[in-house]
């Protein structure tokens, strides 16, 4: 079960915030989740006495390979091609779905294996190759789990943190059809088992494997995907056709450095030194080879990151998708990413989905936010995602779109902050009265114009006149 | 212009006009050929440029943290009585599917009373056996590369997989490794598959429980031989 | 009287900047600051033509208030030695931000840039610049110190507040277990976001409890009236302070949202 064969597009938010705080299961997950991650990832860092410099490392060759981009897709393409690859350039989501549809069919898929792509979901195309009648197994446990319940990623890299081992083995019972009812999956192990034996007749007979990719190299024209689980090997190297779909910001040039941004990513993502598989792919098989692909295509996918090129939302273009954005996320450890409603959630999805979707589709995302500045802190590409997010909120704010109560209270606010004679006498009147009437509590628990603070919070009252009115008053020497 | 040449002006005329790319492009391509030219490191961790033998006890104990089992074997005797044990430790029959490795294939087998079978796997097979063409000690991470004498498969789908590495083939870090498979396969050019391995399959979607033999090997033994 | 180190500047100018939630709210955070930035020998002067920092326009994306906001503190603050506020938030937004929103103003930039050197935080000022290293004050209580984030992540301030508090006499320090965690208040993100700013509240809130203080001090009235207005509508007995207070020997007043006890 998939969803429709279209973009992903951002959903209502608040709906979705609500659900989400009133959730206990998540609520709990979240919390194990992001204290996890959060701990992992400071303690590899602190046994990384080189990461801040790498991740100064990092951040140059993005924006070198960056403003060099198209020189480095033209070569990274001649040396796909020299290995005895072939690249496809998809300007569009659409434009990847056929391509990606086309070379299935010229393969003679009826099975496609799948390895966890962000970019395959960004372009709906399972549901593209299903509405074709070749059925999708995606061999990923949280993506396989997130498949055969009909339900979306809400976490870039641990997809299905918001579920607990009872729900999935329930799944499991459901979906993997013909296993005896009344056995054992009342342990993860149990779940991750069946998962490893029902998944193995999928890699083993499938036509064709689509995986992502983390990294591509413009040097050698290969593909590098990071996994724990072996599952992306696996649908790499078993199928007769490997496709690896993948955004044209992947791209850096060199082997060495794709080491120095291998060495940031797993630390940021998980806390681990390096993945249990951090796997190249150059071409199909070869001669001398005697297992591998005998196809191997390439599906470049713009869908939008042109546009970003250039542009005020550039250092976006960095985005490794480790997630430590998310983890360390106070607002995303609240609400998890469902609530979002959008492919990318958290920090990074807060600038990229309004950049790939539009402002007017995602508003809600770059607004949400305290700007408490952790995700910039983690980040390894040293993005500079608070400054991003204000960005965003100053085009909505000339496009005329906040809410008219919030732009005329900022109006308000603001004409009278340009004015100090104004606003002292303004202030210097307002402040007595409130003291005054909030007189023996020292707080309001109701007041006209602030239900959207005193509907969960006290409000304080002033002390009385206000700090200049005083001093003046007293005018110490 | 067929189909396939518009989409890709399409992504590439874009990009060029995003950075303001002009025709007269020679300052730009000559970043570019220098940095694939000289492909210049970056910042290599400290914990790399050690002395061999605290490279060689780093790189174990690194492995051993990521879940594998290490053994250091003087001899290839000793190498095939450890392999030989460690099947037996995990309930396997003591039998081993193998590539062409000369390596390999040199290892005094007979002496362990192993079956072996030779070829790529399809899956029937328990137990795997290949060669790393070197190792990085830094995080502890075997490099296995594609073709007949070490067929990726062995290194996925057998439930137990063991991988001998050479003392010798242990390098410092990544970068060096890496410059170990040019000198082999030329400036520019990889095998179709280089597989950094460093450990045996897990997962953690589930609850953040790590359980191991996700898709992959549930064990990793690795022989560093001499 | 406070003690310092041998050898700080001789008197120097300060200009103190109010911030907007002080001076509206709990002016004796103000006066606090003023004390302790006199007993440490400096020269304090309030220039009235003071309103805000401009930090709501700023974070809802109103450039142009913003900048006509900050060109005004820049005019009013640029002849003192050094501007000081009470307040991470606000001084964090003149030091860092200042800058960059001024950037392309040809006349200002460098003018912005000027002052952002020589504006502080309260207790970093204290403590880097006027060397102060005890404050006579007594406090006996269990009290926990939340960072705003502006303090900890843009001025990097964390040891100048709890080397002061550590010379208050009778005062316990406990320290929360997740100290580095946004309490939620973020400016209009309180009101526009409210039931993700109170979730944010109440995992601070939880974080205060475990850690058994019986006040919560932070440099930031933002956070403080955000964390004492969840207190308070919880039932808590938990008070809540600013720093300066405690520092200034002025805690007689009411804690935050609290009332004059019965007459």
């Amino acid at each position: 079960m998939s969803k429709a064969s279209e973009d992903v597009l951002p959903q209502a938010f608040k709906a979705g915030v609500a659900q989400a705080l009133a959730d206990e299961d998540l609520q709990r997950a979240l919390l194990n989740v992001k204290r996890g991650f959060i701990a992992k990832r400071a303690k590899a860092v602190a046994k990384l006495p080189e990461f801040g410099q790498l991740r100064d490392e990092g951040r140059a060759i993005k924006d070198h390979t960056l403003q060099h981009l198209d020189l480095y897709l033209e070569i990274y393409e001649r040396n796909v091609a020299e290995s005895g690859g072939q690249v496809h350039f998809a300007p569009t989501s659409e434009d990847a779905r056929d391509i990606v549809l086309r070379l299935c069919r010229e393969a003679d898929a009826r099975l496609v294996t799948k390895g966890k792509s962000m970019v395959s979901e960004e372009i709906g195309l399972d549901a593209h190759l299903e509405a074709a009648g070749i059925e999708v197994a995606e061999t990923d446990l949280g993506e396989h789990i997130l498949q055969i319940r009909g339900d979306t990623p809400s976490h870039i890299i641990a997809p299905v943190i918001h579920l607990n081992k009872e729900e999935i083995a329930k799944d499991f019972v459901r979906a993997h059809a013909g296993l005896p009812a009344k056995r054992p999956l009342a342990t993860v192990e149990d779940l991750v088992a069946e998962a490893r034996a029902v998944l193995r007749q999928k890699f083993l007979s499938a036509q064709v494997g689509i995986t992502g990719a983390n990294l591509l190299i413009a040097e050698t024209g290969s593909s590098v995907i990071v996994t724990n689980e072996g599952n992306g090997d696996l649908t790499a190297a078993l199928p007769g056709t490997h496709i690896v779909v993948a955004s044209i910001e992947k791209l850096v040039p060199t082997l060495e450095d794709a080491c120095t941004i291998l060495r940031l990513l797993a630390r940021s993502a998980t806390g681990q030194e390096i993945t249990t598989y951090t796997s190249f792919t150059t071409g199909p098989a070869r001669q001398s080879d005697v297992d591998g692909p005998r196809a191997y295509h390439v599906v470049l996918l713009d869908n939008g990151r042109s546009a970003i090129l250039g542009g005020d939302f550039q250092d976006m273009l960095r985005c490794i998708r480790c997630g430590a954005c998310l983890n360390h996320c106070p607002v995303y450890g609240a609400i998890g990413g469902h609530a979002y409603g959008s492919l990318y959630p958290g920090p990074m999805g807060a600038v990229l989905t309004p950049a790939l979707y539009g402002i007017d589709q995602a508003r809600d995302l770059p607004n949400a936010s305290s700007f408490c500045g952790r995700c910039e802190e983690v980040c390894p590409m040293a993005i500079p995602l608070p400054s991003l997010m204000r960005r965003w909120r100053e085009r909505d704010f000339d496009r005329g779109d906040p809410p008219w109560q919030q732009r005329l209270a900022l109006k308000i606010w603001a004409f009278a902050a340009k004015r100090p004679r104004l606003y002292r006498a303004l202030s210097g009147a307002l402040m007595p009265l409130l003291a005054r009437a909030a007189v023996g509590k020292g707080r309001f628990r109701r007041l006209p114009f602030a239900a959207a603070w005193t509907g969960t919070r006290d409000l304080p009252a002033p002390q009385g006149e206000t700090f200049h009115t005083l001093y003046r008053k007293r005018r110490q020497p | 212009m067929s189909r396939a040449e518009q989409q890709r002006n399409a992504i590439l005329s874009s990009v060029k006009a995003a950075l303001g790319a002009g025709p007269d492009d020679a300052v730009r391509r000559s970043a570019v050929e220098q940095r694939l030219t000289r492909h210049p490191r970056g910042t290599i961790p400290a914990r790399a440029r050690q002395d061999e033998t605290a490279l060689l006890d780093l790189f174990q104990t690194m492995l051993e943290g990521q879940g594998a089992k290490v053994t250091r074997a003087a001899a290839p005797g000793d190498a095939v009585r450890a392999i030989a044990e460690d099947l037996r430790a995990h309930g396997l029959p003591p039998c081993l599917r193998l590539g062409d490795d000369a390596l390999l294939r040199s290892l005094p087998f007979g002496a362990a009373a192993l079956q072996l079978r030779f070829g790529a796997t399809h899956g029937d097979d328990r137990a795997g056996l290949s060669r790393a063409i070197a190792a990085a000690a830094e995080t502890g991470t075997l490099f296995l590369v594609s073709g007949a004498d070490n067929p990726t498969s062995l290194a996925f789908l057998p439930e137990s997989h063991t991988v001998v590495v050479r003392r010798a083939d242990i390098v410092p870090c990544y970068e060096d490794a890496f410059d170990r498979l040019r000198a082999i396969y030329g400036e520019g050019s990889l095998p179709r598959s280089v597989n950094l391995i460093s450990g045996p399959s897990r997962t953690a979607d589930i609850e953040q429980t790590i359980v191991r033999g996700a898709h992959g090997p549930k064990w990793l033994h690795v022989v560093v031989l001499g | 009287m406070t003690e310092k180190a041998a050898g700080t500047q001789a008197n120097p100018r300060v200009g103190l900047f109010v911030t907007c939630l002080v001076d509206l709210i709990r002016p004796s955070v103000g006066f606090a600051a003023v004390k302790l930035l006199r007993d440490a020998g400096a020269t304090v002067e309030v220039p009235p033509s003071q309103t805000c920092c401009g930090q709501p326009a700023y974070n809802s994306g109103d450039r142009g208030d913003a900048a006509a906001i900050a060109r005004q503190v820049v005019e009013t603050f640029e002849g003192y030695d050094y501007v000081v506020a009470p307040s991470g938030s606000c001084a964090g937004m003149i030091k860092l931000h200042y800058p960059r929103l001024l950037a392309e103003d040809v006349a200002f930039a460098w003018r912005a840039a000027a002052l952002a050197a020589k504006t502080f935080e309260l207790t970093s000022f204290l403590v880097e610049v006027l060397q102060v290293r005890r404050v006579d004050a007594r406090f006996a209580a269990n009290v926990t110190y939340h960072d705003s984030c502006s303090n900890l992540r843009e001025l990097k301030v964390r040891q100048a507040p709890r080397l002061l508090l550590g010379s208050v006499e009778g005062l316990r320090l406990t320290e929360l277990e997740e100290s580095e965690i946004c309490c939620g208040f973020g400016g209009a993100f309180s009101v526009k976001y409210p039931e993700i700013a109170t979730a944010m509240a109440d995992a601070k809130l939880r974080d205060v409890a475990k850690s058994g203080a019986g006040h919560v001090l932070a440099g930031d009235l933002g956070c403080l009236l955000h964390i004492a207005g969840r207190l308070a509508r919880d039932g808590s007995a938990v008070e809540c302070r600013h720093v300066a207070e405690v520092l200034a020997g002025m805690t007689d007043a009411p804690a935050i949202g609290q009332a004059r006890k019965a007459e």
